[in-house]
This record gives C-alpha cells, sequence and structure tokens, in this order.
C-alpha cells in the first residue's frame, strides 16, 4: 500500500513534468498548426542553461530566471526564422524544419557542454513532508507546487485577460483574428515566449528531479508529447495537461507498479491510438 | 571502388528503394507516413526470419516477405482512411514506436540480441558480396523506379494524384478515396519490404535499432530534400543525404551539427525539394539545358 502510494506521488510528478512540456507544444500547435518538435530541445537547452547559471552563480532563481529568458529569446527566435516562413506550405514542411532545428539544437548542446551526463545537485526550496509514512522529499513538493502555479497563471492568463482573449481569438483563426485588428504575429510570438519559458522550467525540474542533464534528453518527451496533445485533443491546452497527468501515472503505475513488461516509451502511442479510435477529437476537443 | 565507396553506396541504393516507396505514399498518395522505418524493419525481419528460421532463400522468401508487408501497408494504411494531416502524421511516428517495442519485446524477434547468421543472397550458385550485390540492389532499385513511373501512367496513379490535389473534388468524381490510398499505402510498404530484405541480407544481422523513428526522419527528409512526387526526387535526396555525412567527415564531431543546418537551410529555402516544383534547379539549370538543344 505505502508502495503504491509512492508511486502514484512519482507518476504525479511525471506527469506534471509532461504536463509542462506538454504546455507549450498544445499552445504553438493552437496558433501555428505547427508540430513544433523542437519544443523538446529548448527544454534541454533550460536544463542546461539552468546549469550553467546555478553552477556559475550558485542561486537557484537566477538559474530559473535566466534559463526562461534565454529560451523565450531561442523560441521567438525560432519562430521568426523558421517557421513563420513556411506558414503557407503543408503542414509537413514545418514539421521536418522543426525536427531539422532539433537535430541542430541537440548537437550544439553536445559540442558546446560534451556528451557527458551533468549533475544538477541543487535543492529547491520547499518542506519535506512525510504523511501516514509515504515520505515526500522536497523536489517532488517542488514539482507539483510550481506546476499548480504555472497551471493557474496560465489559465488566468487564457482566460481572464484581454491578452488571453487575443491569445484564444488567434488560434481559433490567424488571418479573421489579424482583420479584427489584433496584432496576430505578435501574438504568435508571444505564444513562443511563454511556452518556451515554461518549458525551461520543465527542464530545469526534470534535471533536478532525476540529477542528470544531457544532449539527448529532448529526445523521448519529443515525440510523446506530440501524442498527448492530439489525446488531449489538438490545440486543447487543459485537455493536454489532463492526458499529460493520466499518462504521467499511468507509465509508473503499470510499468513500476504491476511490472507489465511492456516498453514505456509506446505507452503513450498506444493510448493515443485507442483515443483516435474511439474518440477521435481527443479527450477535450471539439470536432 | 573501394570496399568502403562500395558499402556506402549499397546503403544508399538501399534506402533509395525505400524512398521510392514513401514517395508513393506521400508524394503521389498525398498521405503523410513518419513510420515508414517500420515497414523497412518488418520487411528486415521477415526476411530475416524465414532465412534463419524456415531455412528459405532470398528469392524463394521475397514473395512471402512482399506478401507481409503488403498486408501490413494494408493494416496500418487503414488510419489514413479516418485521419488527416497532422494527425495521421503522429500515428504514424507512433506507429514506428509500437513495431519497434514489438521487435524489441516479443522474443520470437530476438529481443534485445536481434537475429543474426542470415546467408547471403546466392545468385547463379555464387554468394553476392561487394560490388556484385550493388548491381543487384541497383537492378531493384531500377525495377521500382520503372513501376513507379509506370504507376504515374496508369489511371491508379492519376486517381492518387487527383485525391492528393483535393480528395472531396476527387471522391465526388467517382475516384474511391479508400481503394486507391490502401493501394498506394500497399505498393508504398511493398517498396520498403524489398528495401529491407536487401538490407537484412546485406548486413547478415537485424535488430530493433536499426529501425527506430529516426530513421524514418532520414526517409523522410531524403524525399522532401529530393522532391516530392517527382521521379528522381527520392534518389537524388538519398544520395545527397547519404553522401553527407561521409562528405562531412573531415569535420568530425561538427558534421551532424552540418548535417542538421543543412537540412534545415534546404527545407528554409527549398521547401519543394531540389527536383520539386518551383525549385531553384527546375527554374534556372533545366531551361539552360533545354536551351541549348533548341
Amino acid at each position: 500500500m505505502q508502495l503504491l502510494m509512492e508511486q502514484m506521488l512519482n507518476g504525479l510528478a511525471m506527469g506534471s513534468i509532461y504536463a509542462i512540456v506538454t504546455l507549450g507544444l498544445a499552445l504553438v500547435y493552437g496558433v501555428m498548426r505547427i508540430l513544433h518538435v523542437a519544443h523538446a530541445s529548448i527544454y534541454t537547452i533550460g536544463a542546461y542553461v539552468g546549469v550553467y547559471l546555478f553552477q556559475t552563480t550558485g542561486s537557484l532563481a537566477v538559474a530559473f530566471l535566466g534559463s526562461m529568458v534565454f529560451c523565450a529569446v531561442l523560441g521567438v527566435l525560432i519562430e521568426r526564422l523558421v517557421y513563420f516562413p513556411l506558414l503557407s506550405f503543408p503542414p509537413y514542411v514545418p514539421l521536418i524544419a522543426s525536427i531539422a532545428v532539433m537535430l541542430t539544437l541537440e548537437e550544439v548542446c553536445r559540442l558546446v557542454a560534451g556528451p557527458q551526463i551533468l549533475t544538477f545537485a541543487a535543492r529547491l526550496p520547499f518542506p519535506e513532508v512525510d504523511i501516514a509514512g509515504v515520505h515526500l522529499s522536497s523536489t517532488l513538493i517542488a514539482i507539483y507546487v510550481i506546476t499548480a502555479v504555472i497551471l493557474l497563471l496560465l489559465w488566468y492568463l487564457l482566460n481572464r485577460t484581454e491578452l488571453g482573449l487575443a491569445m484564444r481569438a488567434t488560434s481559433q483563426d490567424l488571418p479573421i483574428s489579424g482583420a479584427q485588428g489584433i496584432n496576430s504575429h505578435c501574438i504568435v510570438s508571444l505564444t513562443f515566449v511563454i511556452g518556451s519559458a515554461i518549458a525551461a522550467i520543465g527542464g530545469i525540474l526534470v534535471g533536478i528531479y532525476y540529477n542528470q542533464v544531457y544532449p539527448t534528453m529532448g529526445a523521448v518527451p519529443a515525440y510523446k508529447t506530440l501524442a498527448l496533445i492530439v489525446v488531449g485533443g489538438m490545440g486543447s491546452v487543459s485537455g493536454a495537461v489532463i492526458a499529460a497527468m493520466l499518462l504521467g501515472l499511468a507509465e509508473t503505475l503499470l510499468i513500476g507498479y504491476l511490472n507489465v513488461p511492456f516498453p514505456r516509451d509506446a505507452l503513450a502511442f498506444v493510448a493515443m491510438i485507442a483515443v483516435l479510435v474511439w474518440r477521435s477529437e481527443g479527450l477535450l476537443g471539439s470536432r | 571502388m573501394s570496399s568502403y565507396a562500395i558499402t556506402i553506396l549499397t546503403l544508399i541504393v538501399i534506402q533509395a528503394i525505400v524512398v521510392c516507396g514513401l514517395n508513393v505514399i506521400v508524394g503521389y498518395a498525398g498521405q503523410i507516413s513518419l513510420g515508414h522505418a517500420a515497414f523497412f524493419g518488418i520487411g528486415a525481419y521477415s526476411a530475416a526470419l524465414l532465412s534463419t528460421q524456415a531455412g528459405l532463400s532470398f528469392w524463394s522468401a521475397l514473395p512471402i516477405v512482399l506478401l507481409i508487408c503488403a498486408l501490413c501497408g494494408l493494416l496500418l494504411g487503414l488510419p489514413s482512411l479516418r485521419l488527416k494531416q497532422d494527425f495521421l502524421a503522429i500515428t504514424t511516428i507512433g506507429i514506428n514506436f509500437i513495431v519497434q517495442a514489438v521487435f524489441l519485446y516479443v522474443p520470437f524477434f530476438g529481443g534485445a540480441l536481434g537475429i543474426s547468421g542470415i546467408p547471403r543472397i546466392r545468385f547463379l550458385g555464387e554468394a553476392l558480396k561487394g560490388p556484385s550485390f550493388l548491381y543487384l540492389c541497383l537492378a531493384c532499385l531500377a525495377l521500382v523506379m520503372a513501376i513507379c513511373w509506370f504507376f504515374t501512367r496508369i489511371f491508379a496513379g492519376l486517381a492518387c494524384f487527383a485525391l492528393r490535389e483535393e480528395e472531396s473534388a476527387a471522391t465526388s468524381m467517382g475516384i474511391s478515396p479508400v481503394r486507391f490510398k490502401l493501394l498506394a499505402f500497399m505498393l508504398g510498404t511493398v517498396f520498403a519490404g524489398l528495401g529491407g530484405s536487401l538490407y537484412a541480407h546485406y548486413m547478415r544481422f537485424v535488430s530493433a535499432e536499426d529501425f527506430s523513428f529516426p530513421l524514418s526522419i532520414t526517409f523522410m527528409s531524403m524525399l522532401v530534400l529530393g522532391g516530392m512526387g517527382t521521379l528522381l526526387g527520392p534518389l537524388v535526396g538519398a544520395l545527397i543525404l547519404g553522401a553527407l555525412p561521409e562528405v562531412f567527415r573531415p569535420l568530425a564531431e561538427f558534421r551532424i551539427l552540418f548535417y542538421g543546418l543543412m537540412l534545415l537551410l534546404m527545407i528554409r529555402f527549398q521547401p519543394g525539394g531540389i527536383l520539386g516544383e518551383s525549385s531553384l534547379v527546375r527554374k534556372r539549370i533545366f531551361p539552360m539545358f533545354l536551351r541549348r538543344r533548341s
């Protein structure tokens, strides 16, 4: 029973991290209809910048902020230089471009920081909690709290502010929202800023959680999060978050607790195909 | 030619065969597929199992391999009837991951150890290796390209083009999307199976790692780079992307970076591919030759 609880809490942490990474992807898909595979390499770079800043300054706050700013700039650069000029082409063109960006960024990480695994020995300033014999480390608490804060802020931004209204309008129809007086290109860039900054947080959290940062850490999340935005309903942010949480729990419980002999990384895709067969608009999508 | 160059060329030709298959699905019928390495793997694994377990030769196993691949293509082509564009792209990625997982986790497929001891292909009593194997691959490539050319000339090919351009209009003209999409998928996976079979007998060892998702990306990049929907595009793309890592070898550790940057620049500035419509080659270089002739 205790093991089950601990596995569930770990699964929830996994799900939170998936959710953080998937958020940016869902936002970008919403406004641009582009499968932004390179998002996962932004997350890797976020972790690297975080490690570097933490080792040089020793301050986690600087690491988080610096990494978020760096990734936001990188995200906007990718959008302006690569995606925006390719918007009028069939969707596979930006997709291949995105994969090329990911390949390039991954190599940059390997060349600058070396192929070895870096350790990220930081302690997040959160308390440790023991409830009924179940131990919650400060990292787990930090992941829960930070995810919850990000989700709340994003929900507030999207649903309660004028900017959020503009973002939702842009994601419904880019040209029409432009005709309504919204600076839609600016909104698209802003989406990349928000998504990439959140990915940076995700990268740092994963780095601390596993205490390792390496060049290919984005490879598996890159495609798993694609499956997640399908399961959640293309472009639906809340759907993607729920799908991510469910996947984190399912992965940890099925493989970690029940020891089902099934490859962990294929589970997301099996779930995706099941969803596509029975409910092709996704968990929270609309037809 | 040195045996090193022959090895590289043989692999390029095998990849060109597979990319021709991808071209039928993506370029002719307009159905995006990012899981083509799975079919390449299915072909390679069936050839490996038939030759090591059942003791069949390459030639007697080939029809069975192609049949298996056609059936898998039919089965996995079914999603394309319901899904469009991005959904189909992600689904085919998923198919690639699942097929690879099956190879890796089902003991029948050798698990993590793969299948080794695949015999060489024998032709007229002689084992093919080095240059003679390259000639076999080239013959297969010529056959595949001839079939592709023929396909663009017959009704089925024209029907696929029509479905690619505007599905609802084509359907209203009486073209069955079910029949022709599945036909394109089957043809494409059969070519992938042929490539996989050659690959298995060339490497004489297959493992699940050889057919992972990055290989699908490579196939797709070759096709996009060469020019989607053109006859020679797959060949040009496979040649360039297959040779680039070797050309960049002096750059040592920077070569994958250059590979990625090249791909990025190509797709950014020539999204239709080198031989595609409105590409630089077609606009500037082809007319030069045409003018000279007239």
